[in-house]
């Protein structure tokens, strides 16, 4: 077993700030717990993430302190409540360096974002015929939503398929864009391969065709690396707080200001409204008008707290470790026999994606959790990538950043335990 | 941890999950089913002889899964042989309360023999992994479905 300390040895250590892994740890709550009479070590910050003590004090006091509803009351309270949650705004438009708080919309989550580019686009923007092109790593909200708007609109949905290694096959892409592509929605990193897609470059080329917009779902990126949507050239990016160790139910919706403004509302409601008469309605501008009826509040205040969260820790010392405990794991896991680990792209985030030859993922799944070890097993909602690969099912481990060294060491163990039973 | 591990993964599961019994699609099979699982992507087909009284004369399956859903499907189609449809009926209700309860149910609806159940009584360790009872059951629901000339199953 390694020790927390060591935990910390990362590639750049020396010129990066170190993470003070004790005190991250005693940050979050949730890691003192036992599993079974085990520790938790908890490697499935992929599905969602652990929430830091900050956070939680953040959306306690509002509610013990602030909450009213937001936008609506001149009294005290709701003027609080309005400052929290217009403050979540702006931490999150400078976490993307968007240019203004306008062109950050709040959804329930990254989902409900890419449904509502695919269905604002496709009333506003996109015809019948034209394209949209989607990569064979996608999560499943980044392919049903396109899939619904093909069938409603009749657009064409265009596939970038993937290389052995699970990196996008980048030739293909460029084969694919053309006169007829209005949208590039892609991974930055992939969730069941944790692949990280050349995104800024995938842009350039998309913007050097012509008029073409790109979508870009950062569920996975945010919460360990600087994004900034600008250098990027993003039209829309899109993550979800809960990924960023910060509450589910708010996500976040960048898009260019002109761009949201061009856009037809999505729902309809208290909020999106400038005026109401029984005739007829007009909608406020960005960022408003996709906001209909009463936004979590209280969510907000936490993801505020979340952005502060990483970023005090700073994201260079938490890309440096874990990708430390990234090429940790793939060490220690490759030399497990039968192992076979699915995504060896080059441009990795900290996720690992097995199987074991003598052991189905669920048996593997339901081993490791009595040993402590909480994973994924699944097929991770990619169910496209579990197919290109032809398996069922991967064990997915996923690390953040409270995770450590020994964690990795553990699950090696519990591993040895599933050969144990199955040979 | 082991200990408790093995209950749930006895010698019996582990054998049938390796080597499947019954494990092929016979030509004159007149009822069948696809189950799926779309939590973990396990996918069954269940094929069942039935004759003109209306006893099941064969049971095989295809398919994959994980040890659990592919010993229960194992041993299934090792005990439905020479049941008539409600016998079969009865049997997974007796088996779906074995997986789900620590006490024996009060009464069987039919009268269930006293072998088969058993030869089920195995797989009754996943009564303490609630998320593994749909692994269990999934090759169950798709016989039924069968029975009841469904073709497609689903476990959500």
């Amino acid at each position: 077993m390694t020790t927390m300390t060591e935990a910390i040895r990362s590639p750049g250590a020396n010129s990066v700030k170190a993470l003070d892994l004790e005190q991250v740890r005693a940050d979050f709550p949730v890691l003192r717990r036992e599993v079974y009479g085990r520790p938790l070590v908890y490697l499935d910050t992929a599905a969602s993430a652990q929430k830091p003590r900050q956070v939680i004090d953040a959306m306690t006091s509002i509610m013990e302190e602030s909450y009213a509803n937001v936008h609506r009351g001149v009294h005290r309270l709701s003027q609080e409540s309005t400052d929290l949650f217009e403050g979540a705004r702006e931490r999150a438009a400078r976490l993307l360096n968007a240019e203004s708080s306008d062109e950050i919309v709040f959804t329930r989550g990254a989902t409900e974002a890419i449904n509502l580019v695919a269905f604002c686009c496709g009333e506003g923007l996109l015809q019948a015929g034209d394209e949209v092109i989607i990569t064979a790593l996608e999560h499943h909200s980044n392919i049903v939503p396109w899939q619904m708007l093909r069938d409603r609109k009749g657009i064409v949905l265009k596939v970038v398929p993937m290389l052995d290694d699970g990196s996008l096959d980048l030739e293909a892409y460029r084969k694919l864009l053309s006169e007829r592509t209005r949208m590039v929605a892609t991974t930055h990193i992939s969730n069941s391969l944790g692949t990280i897609t050349p995104v800024k470059k995938m842009i350039a080329e998309a913007k050097a065709q012509g008029d073409i917009l790109v979508l870009v779902d950062g569920c996975q990126a945010v919460p360990h690396c600087q994004v900034d949507v600008r250098d990027l050239g993003a039209d829309f990016y899109t993550f979800s707080a809960h990924k960023l160790y910060g509450p589910s139910g708010i996500g976040v919706l960048y898009g260019r200001k002109e761009l949201l403004n061009s856009l037809p509302p999505y729902q309809g409601g208290g909020e999106m409204i400038s005026s109401v008469t029984m005739e007829k309605s007009s909608f406020k501008a960005a960022p408003h008008r996709f906001e209909a009826g009463t936004p979590a509040i209280v969510e907000a205040a936490g993801l505020a707290a979340a952005i502060d969260y990483v970023q005090t820790l700073d994201y260079d010392a938490i890309q440096a470790h874990e990708q430390g405990l990234l090429s940790y794991a793939t060490t220690q896991l490759s030399q497990i026999d039968g192992l076979r680990i699915f995504g060896t792209a080059p441009e990795k985030a900290a996720i690992v994606s097995f199987t074991l030859e003598s052991a189905h993922p669920h048996d593997i799944g339901t081993i490791l959790d009595r040993a402590g070890v909480a994973v994924r097993a699944g097929h991770h909602c990619a169910q496209p990538v579990m197919d290109r690969f032809e398996v069922a099912a991967t064990v997915r481990a996923s690390f953040g950043l409270y995770n450590t060294e020994a964690e990795v060491d553990a699950l090696v163990a519990a591993l040895h335990k599933v050969k144990e039973l199955f040979g | 941890m082991l200990d408790e591990l093995r209950e749930l993964y006895q010698e019996v599961i582990l054998d049938h999950g390796k080597n499947p019994r019954n494990f092929r699609h016979p030509d004159d099979a007149n009822r069948s089913a696809h189950g799926y699982n779309p939590m973990c992507g396990d996918t069954l087909f269940i094929y069942l002889t039935l004759d003109e009284e209306g006893v099941i004369t064969d049971c095989a399956f295809k398919g994959k899964g994980c040890a659990i859903s592919l010993a229960s499907a194992s041993l299934m189609t090792q005990t439905l042989k020479g049941l008539t449809e409600q016998q079969a009926r009865a049997l997974f209700e007796r088996f779906h309360w074995l997986c789900t309860h620590d006490e024996p149910p009060e009464e069987d609806a039919v009268e269930l023999d006293p072998e088969a159940l058993e030869r089920l009584e195995v797989l009754s360790g996943v009564r303490d992994f609630p998320v593994r009872v749909k692994c269990a059951t999934l090759a169950w629901h798709t016989m039924t479905a069968a029975l009841d000339g469904q073709q497609e199953v689903s476990t959500e």
